[in-house]
């Protein structure tokens, strides 16, 4: 498949035997990805229908309220709705036309299921075919769930866009679907790269507007640029499309990994494969070699957050010098995350699911220079003198790409020049108890 | 149903963190899918604790609905009491388990675990975190507290502070003194750094200092009729009330309760000249009751300010509220709904808001500064030196805060005299906050993706420094940075095209000298 990618000398991880785990969880649930979402598609509205701690979540995991007024809100139950389902639907027709009244520049409304909204079965596909039929064509009305009972994390963006795929319309034409949510500054390197190869029908899922011609069928074939899509995908080959398995875009390896896969079912001869990514995949290298000095030589332990681990975890072994120890993931999607993990030399152990408290266990017995671990693990680590980094900003930071891989490698190197610099500190460093 | 975009109270089950979190010694089993778990970086993050919150969730998904969650809600609780051997549990449930009606009191009182277990009923989709916070104190405190011989000498217990609060770490510290400098012990502190043990020797104090009526008042009453402990009704925030507490604690307790005053300065700085400009300053208050009530009065009487308008978000405490508003003659405002907080504002129009975070970030939108006297609490409000609101120390530390936004004295006047100075107008804010930076951002938490402020729209095409010059292109790609970084990328990319005598800055240059500068 792929010359520039030589398999590890030792075997990969395809085959290991993946712990399994099932305990508490720290991790957030699927509305979490609303936070991004709202923000790439800038017509679009994330209405929750929860409960007050969907709210204090949603408020919560931002960390900081966007205060011009965001594109998400939550429809609290309360007591009346729960009693009887009619009202539900009553009350949210009447919260939606209020919504969209105030907001005429809406034009695709996310009706996003809760915990609560899934346990008292509060149709929400209904309601969207309901909403949808009053708002046509301006507004288009959509539904999924981000539940804490169903998703982890960023399962929130796959449902999301899962929920889109139906009713993109049918084309014929032999297209590039490139799917996930980038920042645009990624989304426009990739771009330009593909452009560079000669491929010009390029569309991408979510885009930034409902206006973006976004189509499928048998002839489209798609990337995944996030490992967590994998409804996304099913749904996409169940319109047709196919899928082109490749490593994910992390890093110098991975991103030409990624372009290298593309680039062969388009027939792009190695000279022209060359000479668009030559220049940028020797920035990468130097910028990634900088960042690394400080990564060379350490273990890593991740935590499972966003799926994004198990990509990582080959970028920081095979291009920053470290081993892991541990990588864990809340799901793992064999069919997608299957060519990282052939580049993933064995050794990790490999977890699915979590069980915090015995994972703590296993960290604090094999102290890593790197702890990969949620906010709300972080500081307590951290007070036991283990370096971590918030996993969470892995997914708010562009990562993606060539001029990225340097930050990529920043963002694991500088909690540990962090930890050097202030480490005279540490006998006396005094935290809230 | 009810449409809400920014909350001032998370769910009681967050209040019934805060009890637990505070405490020590005590675990709290909640059952709750995945995803609840988010609360524990309130604590970790905003209040930067170096613990996790002695919360185990019993995370049940989906499928788990079917079969027996009951089952993993038992297995928890044992899971619980195994690896952390407390004192004492808490178990309840959260909004969804509330739906499934697994009822984990009875469910751990048929594990017969050998510690007391206390059962929660927090209704989630009628009450907040504030009632969460203050029955399950109340819970707690009835369980376990049981009667104890008094303590030779006056002593009192201090109720009320709770993990994730406004200040409370630094207003024990002031209070504890104060009690010390006028004759009383101080018996128990709880729930803040209490453990249950420490709750069942509550009957030994003669009195209970009620510090946080939010928080602290079903336990304050049940002591008082269970252990005739009488409770203070006046909260000592601010240089009157302060010295109102101590005669009340004098009342209380036939001591004298002389605080020394030493050390208090708000006096001397609000009749110093320099705070003449301070006269008559309009201001709007809202927060918790307890707060505004404080804030009202310090307001009027200590800074004399002209209260503009009261409210608070929390409805049980909303009829003393409107009582003191009746009293000085403004209207009470009594909502959870920021946006009709943000509406009154609007209308009032004052020259100050003493508030929230939430009233903070509206202060931002319609440009009136801000100081914030009361949760929902944001890692600001965590400072790492000693800042008590509470008696006297705290009655300092309130002067500063709320002069701080304001536009000191003279500068005031030049604005007036210059309105239209380009760098030394209304717009640019107070001269000592370095009104010309963008507006602080991203404070607790990454932001995700910043909207590009105005200011970088009004830039011209090319931007010429020395020599060099931006291409379009450059200029564009430039403008996808976020903005608190493009300042040093755009510097960066300057110096590099200088050391390499690269004139045009393209996209390439821009992203050469990335790498160059990556770390």
């Amino acid at each position: 498949m792929n010359d520039l990618t030589p398999l590890p000398a030792a075997k990969g991880c395809r085959e290991t035997p993946v712990l399994k785990e099932r305990g508490q969880r720290e991790v957030f649930c699927g509305l979490t990805g609303i936070i991004w979402l709202h923000r790439k598609m800038q017509d679009a509205f994330f209405l929750v229908v929860g409960s007050r701690t969907c709210a204090h979540l949603l408020q919560s995991a931002a960390g900081v309220m966007i205060f011009a007024e965001p594109r998400f809100a939550t429809a609290i139950l309360e007591e009346g709705d729960l009693a009887g389902l009619n009202d539900a639907h009553d009350e949210l027709d009447r919260e939606v036309g209020r919504l969209l009244a105030r907001r005429p520049d809406i034009r695709q409304l996310f009706l996003v299921g809760s915990c609560p909204s899934e346990v008292i079965k509060l149709d929400l596909s209904r309601a969207a075919e309901r909403l949808t039929e009053v708002y046509a064509p301006k507004v288009r009305v959509l539904n999924y769930s981000g539940s804490g009972i169903e998703t982890t994390f960023t399962q929130g963006e796959d449902a999301c866009l899962a929920s889109m795929v139906p009713v993109l319309p049918a084309t014929d034409r032999r297209e590039l679907l490139v799917v996930g949510a980038l920042p645009d500054v990624c989304e426009d390197q990739m771009m330009e790269l593909l452009n560079g190869f000669g491929i010009d029908t390029i569309r991408c899922l979510p885009a930034r507007s409902i206006e973006a011609d976004v189509t499928v069928g048998p002839n489209t074939v798609f990337a995944l640029m996030q490992p967590f899509l994998g409804d996304t995908k099913d749904a996409l080959e169940r319109r047709g499309a196919r899928h082109l398995a490749a490593p994910f875009p992390f890093g110098e390896e991975g991103t030409t990994a990624w372009l290298r896969v593309i680039a062969d079912e388009f027939n792009v001869s190695d000279e022209v494969f060359e000479a668009v990514t030559r220049a940028p995949r020797d920035r990468a290298r130097r910028a990634i070699a900088q960042a690394a000095e400080n990564l060379n030589g350490k273990s890593v332990f991740f935590f499972p957050d966003s799926q994004l681990e198990i990509p990582l975890a080959r970028f920081l072994t095979r291009e920053c010098g470290m081993t892991a120890i541990e990588v864990g993931s809340p799901f793992i999607h064999q069919g997608i995350v299957g060519p990282d993990l052939d580049l993933l030399a064995e050794g990790p152990i490999i977890s699915e699911g979590q069980d915090v408290d015995l994972q703590l266990d296993r960290a604090r017995a094999a102290r890593p220079d790197l702890t990969v671990c949620g906010l709300g693990l972080a500081n307590p680590l951290e007070a036991e003198g283990l370096a971590t980094k918030w996993a969470i900003e892995l997914v708010f930071t562009p990562v993606h790409f060539y001029e990225q891989a340097g930050d990529l490698a920043g963002l694991f190197s500088r909690p540990l020049r962090r930890k050097g610099l202030v480490s005279g500190l540490s006998p006396r460093l005094e935290a809230a108890e | 149903m009810k449409l809400t975009v920014w909350t001032y109270e998370g769910p009681p089950h967050v209040g019934a963190m805060r009890v637990a979190t505070a405490m020590k010694g005590l675990h709290y089993v909640l059952h709750a899918p995945q995803g609840d778990t988010y609360a524990d970086l309130l604590f970790t993050m905003i209040e930067r604790r170096n613990h996790r919150p002695p919360v185990t969730y019993t995370t049940f998904q989906a499928r788990d609905l079917g079969s027996d969650t009951a089952q993993l809600f038992q297995d928890a609780c044992q899971g619980a009491y195994d690896r952390f051997k407390p004192e004492a549990m808490i178990v309840g449930a959260s909004c969804t388990a509330e739906l499934i009606q697994d009822d984990p009191g009875g469910l751990s009182e048929l594990m017969g675990l050998p510690i007391p277990v206390i059962a929660l009923e927090l209704p989630s989709y009628q009450r907040k975190e504030n009632f969460g916070a203050d029955e399950t104190f109340f819970q707690i405190v009835r369980n376990l507290a049981k009667p104890v011989e008094r303590t030779e000498r006056i002593s009192c217990n201090i109720l009320g502070p709770t993990a994730l609060g406004f200040r409370h770490r630094d207003d024990i510290q002031e209070l504890s003194a104060l009690l010390y400098d006028i004759g009383v012990d101080v018996n128990v502190v709880a729930p803040l750094d209490a453990t249950p043990t420490d709750i069942t020797r509550m009957g030994a104090a003669h009195f209970n200092v009620l510090l946080y009526p939010e928080t602290g008042e079903a336990a304050a009453r049940w002591l008082e009729r269970e252990f005739k402990q009488p409770y203070t009704k006046i909260v000592p925030i601010g240089v009157n009330a302060t010295r109102d507490f101590c005669a009340e604690v004098a009342g209380l307790t036939g001591l004298p309760c002389r605080a020394d005053e030493s050390r208090l300065r708000l006096p001397w700085y609000s009749q110093s000249v320099d705070s003449t400009y301070l006269t008559g300053k309009r201001v709007f208050i809202f927060g918790d009751a307890t707060h505004v009530i404080a804030a009202t009065r310090i307001a009027r009487e200590e800074m004399g300010f002209e209260v503009a308008g009261i409210g608070c978000y929390n409805r049980e405490f909303a009829r003393q509220v409107r009582n003191l508003a009746k009293e000085i003659g403004v209207e009470a405002l009594i909502t959870d709904d920021y946006l009709e907080v943000e509406q009154t504002i609007e209308a009032l129009q004052p020259e100050m808001i003493l508030g929230t975070q939430m009233e903070r970030h509206i202060g931002k939108r319609l440009g009136i500064p801000c100081a914030v006297i009361s949760s929902p609490v944001h890692v600001q409000d965590f400072p790492a030196r000693y800042s008590p609101q509470v008696g006297f120390e705290g009655a300092n530390v309130i002067f500063d805060t709320w002069v701080h936004p304001l536009v000191m004295g003279l500068e005031e006047h030049l604005l007036h005299m210059f309105r239209d100075d380009f760098e030394f107008n209304d717009e640019a804010g107070p001269s000592h906050h370095g009104g010309h930076a963008p507006a602080a951002s991203a404070q607790g938490g990454p932001a995700p993706q910043p909207a590009a402020t105005p200011r970088d729209i009004s830039e011209p095409e090319k931007v010429e420094s020395g020599e060099i010059i931006w291409l379009d292109c450059a200029q564009k790609e430039l403008k996808k940075i976020p903005f608190f970084v493009r300042g040093k990328a755009k510097r960066n990319t300057e110096n590099f095209a200088t050391s390499k005598s690269v004139r045009e800055i393209s996209v390439e240059t821009l992203y050469e000298a990335k790498a160059h500068y990556a770390r």
